[in-house]
């Protein structure tokens, strides 16, 4: 065999193409403003670049002092969900290049639930009502062989669709029905119901219909698909929360 | 350090309650009565705008023939209290979704509450005490087609 031999010398990289977008974030700091204002920030973005991106420029090159979430910055941890150009995004899996960049990109944190810096809400009114629908396995009985609960792939795809939630609020902060007075549970908390709710390992399932089956669970929900479209995850939530209200209303199939 | 007022507070956790469940009949309800006032609605417009001379058939004397015939008195009973609710069902969801002053809540559930009650007594009185030729009546304020007395 003979040697490897270059036959093209080494391109040299082009110049990677360069633009310029205009932020206009929505900023609070509790310990100075009475009143969240807009600010806007002029960065130097490449094609490849994301809001996450852009937002770290801002904060290590022009003002330190701007507060957001994100730890895995792909897409799996779910911190970094804010409200960009008006729906809800993850910040790390949105590219600038994809938004109208003729146009500053406004971005602020995610709706009803309390704000406390920037882009940081309080999500514990969120994580109160996920914890409300016992999103866990309860199984009473002993496993057949004494080790496991084994469940074919079909009872496993039964459920599928929901066991894809991060739990980042996008859906349920984009709900114009928990906007209002914050007593509906919320897209996210119905969707893990469902989760365990359809799985055939699990037997507490009536338990979570009845708490949803309260009056201000499923029943809240408007269908408005604003959460289906806000997902990043590409969970049909709507579609979870209708097969919920099925499932109160003929029992589990 | 000021905060912004917390939308969701106070948190209230679920709340089990016996009884009937208002919010899920409401909305079972709702879709059961759509599909039926589909029917009914197309139904009305079809046998008052389309069906014979169309639209110019519609007088005193039309109404008062299809108030005659007990077919069109269930039909418009059924329309008249299934629309009411139904629509008197989404204005209540919508001020629950909308008003978040607890006095202002209570009034336009009331306001509701009272004009869906008063129009569903007055519809159905006229549907059953209505009578083209009431008796005693002057000649020349009755209808051509009563019989003369």
């Amino acid at each position: 065999m003979s040697n490897a031999v270059m036959e093209n010398s080494p391109a040299v990289p082009a110049e990677i193409a360069t633009f310029t977008a205009t932020l206009i974030l929505r900023r609070f700091d509790p310990d100075k403003d009475a009143e969240p204002y807009w600010q806007d920030f002029d960065v130097v973005m490449q094609g490849t670049d994301r809001v996450l991106d852009a937002l770290h420029k801002i904060k290590w090159e022009q003002d330190g002092s701007l507060s957001f979430r994100r730890s895995c910055a792909h897409g799996v941890c779910g911190s970094d969900a804010m409200r960009i150009n008006g729906k809800n995004r993850l910040a790390c899996k949105t590219l600038i290049k994809d938004l109208d960049i003729s146009k500053p990109i406004y971005i602020e944190a995610i709706k009803g639930l309390p704000l406390e810096k920037d882009l940081i809400v309080n999500m514990d009114p969120f994580l109160e009502s996920f914890k409300a629908v016992n999103p866990f396995l309860m199984a009473g009985s002993v496993p057949k062989d004494g080790k496991e609960r084994k469940q074919s792939p079909i009872e496993r795809a039964r459920y599928d669709d929901t066991t894809k939630c991060i739990l980042c609020a996008a859906c349920t902060s984009s709900c114009p029905v928990f906007w209002t007075d914050g007593q509906y549970f919320g897209p996210a908390a119905i969707v893990n119901a469902h989760r365990f709710i359809f799985d055939s390992r699990d037997e507490g399932s009536q338990v979570r219909l009845d708490i949803l089956n309260d009056k201000e669970g499923v029943w809240r929900c408007r269908t408005t698909f604003n959460c289906t479209d806000a997902c990043p995850r590409g969970i049909e939530v709507t579609k979870a929360i209708a097969e919920v209200k099925q499932a109160i209303l003929r029992g589990k199939s | 350090m000021s905060t912004i007022e917390a939308p969701r507070s106070p948190l209230k956790p679920a709340r089990r309650r016996r009884g009937i469940n208002v919010e899920k009949w409401g909305w079972i309800y709702m879709r059961a009565s759509g599909v039926v006032l589909v029917v009914l609605i197309f139904g009305h417009l079809f046998v008052n705008l389309v069906a014979g001379a169309g639209v110019k058939a519609i007088d005193f004397a039309f109404v008062a023939g299809k108030l005659a015939d007990p077919f069109w008195v269930v039909w418009d009973t059924l329309l008249l209290w299934l629309a009411l609710l139904h629509g008197a069902n989404g204005m209540r969801t919508i001020v629950n979704d909308y008003a978040n002053n607890r006095m202002v809540r209570r009034l336009m559930l009331g306001a509701i509450a009272l004009s869906t009650i008063a129009l569903i007594t007055l519809g159905t009185l006229v549907i059953y005490t209505f009578d083209p030729c009431p008796a005693g009546s002057p000649a020349n304020l009755l209808p051509s087609f009563c019989p003369v007395r």
